[in-house]
């Protein structure tokens, strides 16, 4: 259980990142970690608590105590174990999650001191892949059943891995080049890189699963009969967009086919279309991906980047009456990408773009009481300059038309399910299906039983 | 009174007053019974009343058969004296029965060829005895019976023979024999010689008369369960009774006597079913006796001294010991028995001496026992000698003789009889000595037996790593909050459906760690022999020292191989293939196999597993082991063979525990060795395997020495086949059949389940998956998707967000969790509903503010919390007019009058800062006889938690460790507590008294005593609450939910009518409005949270509270981390007046306004059908749901007060006597807790008082109980058990008078247990103390002249000089104050935490100063001349490492000075 009382004497550190100014000349990853040595203080703060409220606050409900103690004792080896068993990726996980589990930790009740359960995830599965650990766990017997998996994001992944492992065979659909979905081409490369993510879905081929690319999957009917079941997992992408004079301007786009485009550019050098180099661009959308468009705006030179919010400035520190501990604060967050530059601001409504021969050039605002019904305050308006209008606010949900023909044998994952989510939710809704699938496909065997006994972590077979 | 709902007869425990007059010279007289009958009326207190106050428990007198009186009584002629029996019979008043059943024993007489000489009719004065009791008073007749039989022994057979056969049909003889009569009935003591005229004919002579006086747990009518029977009469109760009981049944089948001859098979079964425990032991004595055995030498079998490690045994006697271990194992717990023949009277203690008895010796030739001193007045002039009964002790009266025969020649004589020693040595084998042989290896892989065996990640980190690493069983807190077994979705191993027993009120329970000189956990196993011969060949017995095996010590076993010993191994597991329907015929199997086996000669049986593999699945250990045990019971061939189990699936305390229980001699845990190996091979274990291995099967030893003392029982052969479990969630047919005498309340699972159970953790192991990894289960911290727990991080953050800000709504969601998660998967209360009812309207309903009233908060000491966090449970609760609770560790005196004041002062067994200012200060005092985490055990606060501030309240020294005993060595008896709860009225006769009591099978019962003890309240507390840290087995296994105890306890006590005199709450794991209702209709009138508000102040369930590491600062002394408490009184406030609402809704939609018309209406209760899961399987909550059979109208709640029991205290004319002159009193054992009250008087009024009494003759108990600074009690007599009882300041001295013909230092002048919890104050004693001399003092001074055993143990303060012997393991447990012994026997002491030293200039002061204050207040002339003669060499002091240490450093540092506060205060 950690060192007893070492959470008083040992203060939270950070992980390490490279210094803002340097990283932004290029496209490798700025976050690592601490040295064995520091990161082992780090996990020796956990106390082990009776009611683990990190473990709960996890979507995955990784066993965060069990491996920070692991690590705290050296014992890196049964520390992967513990991890994969509830994690099929934590090298996304330990860099993309937002950490919720860090939110709900004990020591966060006098915030700020939360145990680096972040870190010492990635550690984990840094060390485990450089001493080759990971290896492919090829089912011992094939159950001569085959599932169908439409989507290759963590979701589908994560999924098409827990039944591939129990022997099913398995066959995923992708309409793009290449497996990882948002994480391979949502993500900015310095956030993760893709060999990373190849790296994981190569373990995932040499234990059987099959890739189909660019494979646009329309109707389920072919599949349906090809396949025993067919899994859903095709994210929840319908972005939200901004129903405001001037959108239909060049140079306006959603944040995700910016990114996309950066994404293939730099991994399979394709030629793009959107580049923010010397531009002013303006991102609309205070989130994560806001804040990835606005981090890769600056590698790309751009002119100035600035980030606007429709709701207010939240508080600094966490507000006890509405967001109490353990829950997820809302609060104000400075993102990376800000660290790197650019301006933000809050509260402003965006009235209309004005540009000159179809491009944007201008982005017209105004103020709002920075809560819903957000109305306008009088004598507000400002205009800024805009050669690159980047939509970030979010998505509606999946794409319909597939999702709408779920029915026997078929299910539905992730994102399309749950609308937009953390990876960490994409990852769990993966495998809980795979779980669902296998009872569905065989109700009787005493393995199935036992994967639906609650109670039990029995890692899918 | 039949078993009806929870309410068993079976559970009822008596104890009492007994005491014996006799005259040494043999002379009979009248004389002999008119004082015992008198003693037995100074008696009286220790016996009681039901709630007919004049219906007494039972009294009774056995004496000489009187012959002179009865050949005058009859109109027939009597044969001369010797050749005739008198059979006394109580007859039902039915005459056509009652004809019946005197034919039937008339026809048995002559049957046996005896003669019917004629009857008598006895008289009997019908209105003397209770009103109840007159209902159910039987015909008394006695039978006479004449003999040809030269040999009155042969005779006095035939009569026992006789009488068994007449008692199977139906006859109840209280005494039939040739020798001696008993009169006895369900009477008070002064009413037993009014009852019987015949008591007062002057003609029936004796020279003899044992008399007894009974309080019984209950009030249900029973003649024939007073004492004396036919040779005993008892105070105490017997812990091992289950387990004698089969054994005996066991043994019958090889029972063989010459001297019955075929009449032996007559008298069998040999226990009369349905008799208490006296009764049962008596069988057994009786059988014994008869059978050639003389009483000494059957009473040493049954009730052996601890002999092992002590040099003043002699080589004899241990051979005695040990040739008798191999015949039978100890009727253990804790008993006086005061026993006769007719010819010797004699009194003997247990090996714990945990009842009272004193004698003396008249110099006219008269020797008077009894529980208490002073029973019969002896002017000191004629008073030989006094003495006390000893541990283990026989005190003999030989009449033949004429005199008293000492314990060492008793024993002597008997242990030369033959030469067991030798018999022992050359016929018994140890274990150890068997040549060594190779163990047998694995196989299985590791991981498919793991998993077989339904091994978790939890069994290695909680189990595992701390048994081999610290040789210690893990620790936990804040309780259990995990479902029953039997509502668990995870399929528990069947070990968890067995809570283990534990001792409260009527017996105590020991501390295996510092009273290790009683404790053995020596296992024998091999054929028994006949129980009534003795021969070389029945010491024929492998002797194994520790009963949890290695691989190597079992294969030992398998392969023995000798004319002696020969082992067979039955191999239990059965085919996967046969599916769960295999498990049926694979036990019938297995027992045919057992029966071959025996057959065939073998004497060990190995149960095994070790073929558990692919196609082969395992079924429960405990199930194969019970399950032969009670089949080879039944076949009468138990006692061929010992078992011995061969076993993966054991790897805890718990589970070698309910084996052995179960009948298991010895147990290989093969799987949880080759773990341990696992373990350590994987450097988990900084260990060689085999310490690694050695520490663990310690540990587990070391936790079963603790689970068989939390039931008062000290040996582990006694504890073997004992069942001192309930069952709960076992199907009635399962328990029955394989669990044979087990209670099981509740129904629930069978055979079956327990095979699917089997098969599907079998599935898990075969075929094998490339995963191999271990379940996580989150049995002992939550984790997700595993074990429920009703504590998670949902219902905590919400609860915690419902008091801040969030509101009613979010208590809703709280709620509503809560509930529907326990309704699917938790508790008992979950599985019912209520009734359909017409609603009223809400604001008809009784207030909020109204209910929170009836709320109180658990009692957490502080010391276990924080100041900040305790201040603040007290402040809420003062404010809504609730209860909070000080718990074990006193209250700051500046919190006595504001605010933060507990109401409820905690009395536990350490009384730390139990003084007079804290009892007068309590609304209510609560002596805590059990508590939820840890029934049964005491505890421990770590030095590093006793900073300052917790040292000067609990008063004891800052960083020295303290130790509260497992028992209040104030109650070891029912009588105690009504002692205890007499003493505590004397401080503070206004304040209602509480008894806090654990639930458990029994508990109703012992309810309705402790109602009888004149407690005002009565709290039955769940398993599953309790916040204290204990080790996980207790957490786990001991205790019942409150559901069952408090439905046992309402029902006990309405159908006794004594509900209506108490008020009952209940606690455990309460968390919501539903909660509190269905607890007030199950029965309680108040309720009790400990978890729940402690969240609400910010607790997060650390479940690290002994970690001193509380990152919320609720429960750590560290100050740094109690700045982080954030709870306010308010949050505490808004959590009840929550859970208030939320019971006034419930109560207005079943159309009630009125809380109190709630409690008890059971009937507003039903089970919820739409719940499948429990009901299949067998959940029958029947027996839960029970209306009490009683007249319309008789009381669920209480409805009035008890009656003070003060009225006649001395202590009112000492009050009176204040300041106006008076200062002589007579004083006798009546007059029980002098010096209380009038304690009580001047600390209330703050008067500052400089009073001296003087009183003359025996003081009763508890003489200057709670004394405050300024009073000084002189007693010239001598005192009983408990004086000086939480001495609070004041001065006591007791001397002889001075025309004693005895000396005194030679003397017993004052009894059990002196000083217990004095925390200053000075205390003379001119004479002999006896056991337990000072313990738990904290600060008082005292000087005496001897001790008997255990003296000042976990004393923690004051000084103590013994200026003559002391008893055994002195100084046990004492980690504070010093103690200095005169020519001290250093082999004497237990040295565990003490040093023995010369002593110092400093030293020198205070020894002299106390003595020449005792020669001045006693006159003692063994102070005297150690004052003339100055020698300190003659002295060794005794003082604990740890307070040496701290007095050591010097006063700028931290260090204290010798004393502390309180005693500072005394001295200014």
């Amino acid at each position: 259980m950690g060192r007893i009382g070492a959470f008083k004497k040992v203060d939270r550190v950070e992980a390490p990142e490279r210094d803002p100014r340097e990283r932004v000349g290029d496209f490798r990853e700025f976050v690592g970690t601490l040295p064995l040595t520091d990161l082992r203080e780090q996990a020796a703060r956990c106390m082990e608590c009776g009611v683990p409220f990190c473990h709960n606050g996890c979507p995955l409900g990784n066993l965060i105590p069990d491996w920070n103690d692991l690590v705290y004792r050296d014992r890196w080896r049964e520390a992967i174990d513990q991890l994969h068993r509830t994690n099929n990726f934590p090298e996304f996980t330990g860099r993309l999650c937002p950490a919720p589990c860090e939110a709900a930790c004990v020591l966060e009740i006098n915030e700020g001191n939360a145990v680096s359960i972040k870190q010492v995830e990635l550690s984990i599965i840094n060390r485990a892949w450089e001493e080759g650990w990971v290896v492919p766990q090829p089912a011992a017997a094939q159950t001569g059943r085959s599932v169908g998996v439409v989507g290759a994001g963590p979701a589908g992944l994560a999924c098409a891995q827990q039944l591939a492992r129990a022997g099913e065979r398995v066959v995923v659909y992708e309409r793009d080049e290449a497996a990882g979905g948002l994480v391979r081409f949502g993500v900015p490369e310095f956030k993760i890189e893709k060999r990373i993510v190849e790296r994981r879905v190569q373990q995932l081929v040499a234990e059987g699963v099959e890739f189909r690319f660019g494979v646009d999957v329309q109707s389920l009917g072919e599949l349906q009969a090809e396949h025993d079941a067919v899994v859903l997992a095709t994210g929840a992408r319908v972005p939200r967009d901004l129903p405001v004079p001037g959108r239909e301007l060049a140079g306006v786009h959603f944040a995700m086919e910016y990114l996309y485009d950066r994404a293939r550019a730099l991994e399979f050098g394709a030629e793009g279309g959107i580049s923010a180099a010397g531009k002013h661009v303006v991102v609309i959308g205070g989130g994560d991906t806001g804040a990835d468009c606005v981090g890769h705006a600056h590698r790309e030179g751009a002119a100035s980047v600035t980030q606007i919010e429709l709701l207010g400035e939240p508080p600094a520190r966490r507000p006890d009456d509405l967001t109490p501990w353990p829950r997820w604060p809302i609060k104000l967050r400075t993102s990376y990408a800000l660290k790197e530059g650019g301006e933000r601001d809050f509260a402003l409504s965006t009235t209309h773009l004005s540009g000159e021969d179809g491009r944007v050039t201008q982005i017209h605002w105004q103020r709002n009481t920075g809560a819903p019904p957000f109305d306008l305050v009088p004598g507000t308006e400002e205009s800024h300059p805009a050669d690159l209008v980047l939509l970030a606010m979010g998505f509606l949900g999946p794409e319909q038309a597939l999702v709408d023909q779920a029915g026997d044998g078929v299910f539905v994952t992730g994102d399309a399910r749950r609308g937009q989510s953390l990876i960490v939710w994409a990852i769990d809704e993966g495998r809980r299906t795979a779980a669902e699938v296998r009872a569905y496909l065989d109700e009787s065997t005493f393995v199935s039983v036992a994967d639906r006994v609650p109670g039990e972590y029995t890692p899918a077979p | 009174m039949k078993k009806q709902g929870l309410y068993d007869p079976s559970f009822e425990h008596d104890a009492c007053g007994v005491a014996f007059v006799a005259r040494l010279d043999g002379h009979r007289s009248h004389e002999t019974v008119d004082r015992a009958l008198r003693a037995l009326e100074n008696l009286e207190h220790r016996g009681a009343a039901g709630a007919d106050a004049d219906t007494g428990d039972g009294a009774g007198i056995l004496v000489q058969l009187p012959d002179a009186f009865l050949r005058a009584s009859v109109p027939f002629e009597l044969p001369p004296a010797g050749r005739y029996g008198v059979g006394f019979c109580f007859l039902p008043s039915e005459p056509g029965r009652r004809e019946e059943l005197e034919r039937a024993l008339e026809d048995t007489v002559r049957a046996e060829g005896q003669t019917v000489l004629g009857w008598r009719d006895v008289p009997v004065r019908r209105n003397e005895a209770g009103a109840q009791a007159r209902v159910f008073a039987p015909v008394m007749r006695q039978v006479f019976v004449g003999t040809d039989l030269e040999d009155q022994l042969a005779f006095e057979r035939k009569l026992y023979v006789i009488r068994r056969l007449a008692e199977r049909a139906g006859v109840v003889l209280p005494s039939f024999s040739s020798r001696t009569i008993v009169y006895k009935g369900m009477l008070s003591a002064p009413q037993l010689g009014r009852y019987f005229p015949d008591l007062d004919d002057e003609r029936l002579e004796s020279a003899l008369a044992l008399v007894h006086s009974r309080f019984s747990t209950n009030t249900f009518p029973s003649w024939e369960l007073a004492h004396p029977y036919r040779f005993i009469a008892h105070n105490g109760e017997i812990n091992t009774l289950r387990g004698n009981v089969n054994w005996i049944r066991a043994r019958e089948s090889q029972l063989a006597s010459g001297l019955f001859g075929d009449d032996l098979r007559k008298v069998l079964p040999v226990i009369q079913a349905g008799g208490s425990d006296t009764a049962m032991f008596d069988n057994v004595l009786e059988l014994l006796v008869l059978s050639g055995r003389t009483l000494p030498h059957a009473l040493m079998m049954m009730v052996p001294e601890a002999y092992s490690g002590r040099p003043d045994v002699t080589d004899e006697l241990r051979g005695f010991y040990r040739f008798h271990e191999c015949l039978t194992e100890a009727w253990d717990g804790p008993a006086a028995i005061a026993f006769t023949d007719g010819s010797v009277i004699g009194a003997m203690l247990d090996r714990n001496g945990l009842r009272p008895g004193r004698w003396l010796e008249t110099t006219d030739g008269w020797v008077v026992c009894a529980s208490e001193t002073g029973v019969l007045d002896v002017p000191a002039s004629q008073v030989l000698r006094k003495g006390r009964l000893q541990p283990g002790k026989l005190f003999l009266v030989d009449l033949d003789q004429g005199r008293i025969v000492p314990d060492g020649e008793a024993k002597q004589a008997v242990a030369a009889q033959q030469p067991y020693g030798e018999w022992f040595e050359r016929e018994h084998v140890r274990l150890a000595d068997l040549p060594p042989v190779e163990p047998r290896e694995l196989q299985q892989p590791l991981r498919s037996l793991q998993l077989a065996f339904g091994y978790t990640q939890e069994d290695m980190k909680v189990m595992l790593l701390p048994l081999a690493a610290n040789a210690e069983e893990a620790v936990g807190s804040m309780g259990n909050d995990t479902p029953l077994a039997v509502l668990s979705e995870r399929r528990p191993l069947l070990y968890s459906y067995f809570k283990q027993l534990f001792a409260q009120v009527t017996n105590p329970p020991i501390d295996p760690i510092r009273e290790a000189v009683v404790m053995s956990k020596q296992s024998l196993v091999g054929s028994e022999r006949n129980l009534l011969a003795e021969t070389p060949e029945h010491a024929r017995q492998l002797v194994i020292d520790n009963p949890i095996l290695r691989d190597d010590e079992l294969e030992k076993l398998r392969r023995v191989d000798s004319d002696v010993f020969r082992s067979h191994t039955i191999d239990f597991t059965w085919p996967v293939a046969e599916g769960a329907d295999g498990l049926a015929p694979a036990l019938e199997r297995i027992c045919a196999e057992a029966d071959r086996a025996l057959a065939d000669g073998a004497n060990i049986l190995i149960l095994s597993d070790r073929a558990t593999g692919p196609d082969r699945v395992p079924m429960p250990s405990l199930l194969a082991t019970a399950a032969i045990h009670h089949h080879l019971v039944r076949a009468g061939t138990r006692l061929q063979a010992g078992l011995v189990v061969e076993s993966g699936e054991p790897r805890s305390v718990q589970s070698v525990a309910v084996l052995i229980g179960y009948g298991a001699a010895a147990v290989n845990p093969y799987l949880m060795l080759a773990t341990i190996d696992a373990l350590v091979a994987g450097g988990l274990l900084e260990l060689e395997a085999a310490e690694a291995q050695q520490r663990a099967l310690g540990a587990i030893g070391k936790g079963l020495l603790k689970t068989i003392s939390k039931m008062g029982i000290s040996t582990l052969s006694s504890y073997c086949g004992a069942q001192v479990f309930e069952a709960v969630g076992l199907s009635a047919d399962l328990v029955e059949q394989h669990f044979t005498g087990t209670p099981s309340r509740i129904g629930g699972i069978g055979l079956r389940d327990l095979a699917e159970g089997a098969l599907f953790r079998h599935g898990r192991a075969y075929p094998a998956t490339h995963d191999d990894l271990l379940p996580v289960v989150g049995l002992y911290a939550w984790r997700r998707g595993g074990e429920h727990h009703q504590w998670n991080p949902e219902t905590i953050a919400l609860l915690q967000h419902a008091v801040r800000g969030g509101g009613r709504p979010t208590y809703e969601q709280f709620a509503e969790l809560v509930n529907a998660d326990s309704a699917r998967r938790s508790t008992l209360r979950g599985l019912l509903r209520f009734r359909e009812r017409t609603p009223i309207p809400l604001e008809d309903v009784e207030p909020a503010s109204e209910i929170v009233k009836r709320f109180s908060t658990g009692a957490m000491s502080l010391g276990s919390l924080s100041r900040e966090a305790h201040e603040t449970l007290a402040q809420a609760m003062n404010r809504i007019g609730g209860r909070s609770n000080t718990g074990e560790g006193g209250e700051d005196p500046e919190r006595f009058a504001d605010d933060r004041r507990s109401k409820i002062k905690q009395v536990a067994s350490g009384r730390f800062g139990v003084n007079i200012g804290y009892l007068v200060n309590a609304d209510e005092l609560q002596i805590k006889m059990a508590q939820g985490a840890k029934p049964g055990e005491g505890g421990q606060l770590p030095g590093h938690k006793v900073d300052p501030y917790i040292a000067s309240i609990r008063f004891t020294t800052p960083g020295v460790g303290l130790i509260s005993p497992p028992p209040h060595h104030d109650i070891y008896s029912i009588e105690d507590l009504k002692q205890l709860i007499y003493d505590l009225r004397c401080a503070n006769p206004t304040a209602r008294v509480s008894v806090k009591l654990v639930a458990e099978v029994g508990v109703g019962t012992i309810a309705a005593g402790v109602a009888k003890c004149n407690a005002d309240h009565i709290l039955i507390s769940g398993h599953d609450g309790g916040t204290g840290a204990s080790p996980v087995s207790s957490i786990l296994h001991a205790g019942v939910p409150w559901e069952i105890g408090l439905a046992e306890t309402q029902q006990t006590l309405v159908l006794n009518d004594l509900r209506s005199r108490v008020w009952v709450q209940t606690d455990g794991q309460l968390k919501t409005g539903r909660d509190v209702v269905i607890a007030a209709m199950l029965g309680a009138d108040e309720m009790g949270f400990a978890t729940a508000p402690l969240i609400a102040t910010g607790c997060v369930m650390m479940r690290a509270c002994h970690l001193n590491t509380c990152p919320v600062g609720v429960a750590t002394q560290d100050p740094e981390l109690r700045k982080r408490f954030q709870g306010k009184p308010e949050h505490v406030i808004e959590y009840f007046f929550h859970v208030a609402e939320d019971v006034r809704e419930i109560m207005a939609s079943l159309g009630v306004a009125r809380f109190e018309d709630l409690v008890g209406r059971v009937d507003l209760l039903e089970p919820d059908s739409a719940l499948r899961h429990w009901q299949e399987r067998g959940v029958d909550l029947t027996h839960l749901l029970r209306a009490p059979d009683v007249p319309a109208g008789t009381p669920l709640r209480r409805t009035e007060a008890q009656a003070s029991p003060l009225a006649d205290a001395l202590d009112w004319q000492l009050i009176d006597a204040l300041g106006n002159g008076k200062r002589r009193f007579d004083v006798r054992n009546v007059n029980r807790a002098i010096g209380g009250l009038l304690s009580q008087h001047v600390t209330k009024r703050g008067l500052k008082v400089d009073e001296h009494f003087e009183l003359h003759g025996s003081a009763g108990q508890s003489f200057g109980a709670w004394l405050a600074p300024g009073l000084q009690l002189t007693l010239v007599g001598d005192a009983n058990d408990y004086a000086g009882k939480g001495l609070s300041g004041g001065t006591i001295a007791v001397r002889p008078p001075d025309d004693a013909a005895y000396r005194a230092e030679e003397n017993v002048i004052v009894g059990n247990t002196v000083l217990y919890g004095a925390t200053s104050g000075r205390a003379f004693f001119r004479g002999l103390a006896g056991e337990r001399f000072a313990v738990r003092n904290s600060g008082a001074s005292a000087v005496v002249e001897g001790v008997g055993d255990h003296g000042c143990e976990y004393m923690t303060g004051g000084r103590v000089i013994v200026l003559g012997p002391t008893g055994r393991n002195f100084a046990a447990g004492m980690s504070g104050g010093i103690a200095y012994v005169v020519d001290l026997d250093p082999a004497r002491v237990n040295t565990a935490l003490v040093g023995l030293e010369p002593l110092e200039q400093a030293d020198e002061e205070t020894v002299l100063a106390l003595l020449r204050e005792h020669v001045e207040r006693t006159g003692s002339t063994v102070a005297a001349r150690l004052l003339e003669d100055w020698t300190p060499d003659r002295f060794t002091k005794v003082i604990p490492h740890d307070y040496k240490a701290v007095l050591d450093l010097p006063l700028s540092t931290g260090g204290i000075g010798l004393v502390t506060r309180e005693s500072e205060e005394a001295v200014a």
